[in-house]
């Protein structure tokens, strides 16, 4: 019974350990980070863009979580690029970024503060519709110059 | 040996006179008064967007899409090009261009003063232009500001820097110029969508893959390939590459710029997204409509999928 415990413990101690361990790496790994975030933001997004097309019933919740992925995405991304993340993990930032950073930072700023007022203008499908568009248009602003074709 | 010489002489002479009767520049229209009078500035300007003068003409570094100043590179195999200045200015701009003049640059790729123009500047699709919309693109045009300055010129390898090389190109590869004649077994929606993708929005032009030469190659037309302009991949847009697109997906696509996946699009997808984000929900469906309709074909493999 005791030994049972012990060997219990260890393996807590161990998947600890394992995943204290993934985190450091994912910490040190700024590419994996920011595909992570915008993963995020395209995964969430399907449902508000399913709700747009009139194929899924307006549901506040599910918008709400988009824009919140968006606002995530927007804080956490500027220390995401940093001089050594130019190139691996199959990457598709354009080096344009580190020519620009300031302005690539400004983006980023502009789509956390417009999914901030997003989230505080959008409390219904007639307000969804009206001002969500121009969120999702705002992508392309950074997309243009900054991410590789694919 | 001296009928040698006058032999060879006589060959070289008939030969660069045929290289000139072959690439000698043809215009589309003559002045054709009718077509200096009237115009429609709101039907100009839905032209204007379907044909993303914009995307190549605004002035870069700026965010006012009627500055049409142009100097934008545009990068290719052969060199860079530089998009000319396209503003109302009557000197660096086309502030004096009659409509004829539109129409021959448009459909013909061929200058006020009868040079070629390079196919950078898409006369391929254009070729296809009804000419009451360039009639109503030049009085859009005749509204936009006037921006001071011309674009530097072009900066290509030889022997593409010789314009006159062009007459070629444009025998193999830029057709007739001709309105698109509706099809009627079709109804008017698929129409309307084919003379916006293959003339208006020139989808091709970036949306295939090419020869060595610059020509589209027909049978991967819209099939996608590398992208022209270096790292990154042109979609496949026939039904080939749109597995499990509905013409609802493809309408938000072009008005908002999103894909199936959630993801947004780049490069310059994003400034024909704003083009299209310009045009009726109609038109939108009906660029749907038609790529949906197109054969499905298979177009050089993507290699990162």
């Amino acid at each position: 019974m005791k030994k049972t415990r012990t060997i219990l413990a260890l393996c807590a101690v161990g998947f600890g350990l394992a995943f204290s361990a993934g985190a450091v790496v994912a910490q040190n790994d700024p590419i994996a980070q920011r595909k992570a975030l915008m993963k995020a933001v395209g995964d969430t997004g399907r449902a508000p863009a399913a709700m747009l097309k009139g194929e899924q019933p307006f549901n506040l919740a599910a918008v709400q979580n988009a824009l919140k992925a968006m606002q995530d995405a927007g804080k956490a991304s500027p220390a995401l690029y940093p001089d050594n993340s130019k190139a691996g993990g199959d990457t598709v930032a354009l080096p344009k970024i580190w020519e620009n950073k300031a302005d690539f930072n400004a983006k980023l700023a502009k789509l956390e503060a417009d999914a901030a007022s997003g989230l505080t203008k959008i409390i219904d499908e007639a307000s969804f519709k009206a001002s969500y568009p121009d969120i999702l248009r705002g992508c392309g602003d950074c997309h243009r110059d900054y991410r590789a074709r694919r | 040996m001296r009928k040698f010489v006058v032999a060879a002489l006589v060959l070289f002479a008939f030969g660069l006179a045929a290289f000139f009767a072959l690439t000698a520049p043809r215009r589309a229209v003559a002045g054709d008064p009718a077509l200096e009078q009237g115009g429609d500035i709101e039907r100009g300007r839905i032209v204007f967007y379907a044909g993303g003068c914009a995307s190549c003409h605004a002035t870069p570094g700026q965010d006012n899409r009627l500055v049409l100043g142009g100097g934008l590179e545009l990068k290719s195999p052969f060199g860079s090009f530089y998009a000319p200045n396209i503003s109302s200015h009557p000197d660096d701009g086309i502030g004096r261009w009659r409509t004829a003049d539109l129409a021959n640059a448009m459909l013909a790729g061929v200058a006020p003063d009868g040079a070629h123009y390079y196919p950078s500047f898409p006369y391929a699709s254009y070729s296809g232009a009804k000419l009451e919309d360039v009639r109503d693109l030049m009085a859009f045009l005749r509204t936009m500001p006037p921006v001071e300055g011309k674009a530097r010129d072009h900066e290509l390898g030889f022997p593409f820097n010789i314009r006159r090389t062009l007459g070629v190109w444009k025998a193999l590869y830029a057709p007739v110029p001709a309105p698109l004649r509706d099809d009627s077994g079709r109804p008017a929606s698929w129409n309307r969508g084919r003379y916006l993708v293959e003339v208006l929005g020139h989808c091709a032009e970036c949306h295939s893959p090419r020869n060595a030469l610059g020509g589209i190659i027909g049978a991967q037309r819209h099939a996608g390939g590398p992208d022209p302009e270096g790292k990154g991949w042109v979609p496949n847009i026939t039904p080939h590459g749109m597995k499990g697109w509905t013409r609802g997906d493809i309408e938000q696509l072009l008005d908002l710029g999103m894909t199936l996946e959630g993801d947004s699009v780049g490069g310059s997808m994003t400034s024909v997204v704003r083009n299209m984000a310009q045009l009726s929900r109609d038109d939108r469906l009906a660029i749907a409509d038609y790529l949906l309709s197109l054969p499905p074909r298979e177009g050089p493999q993507n290699p990162k999928r």
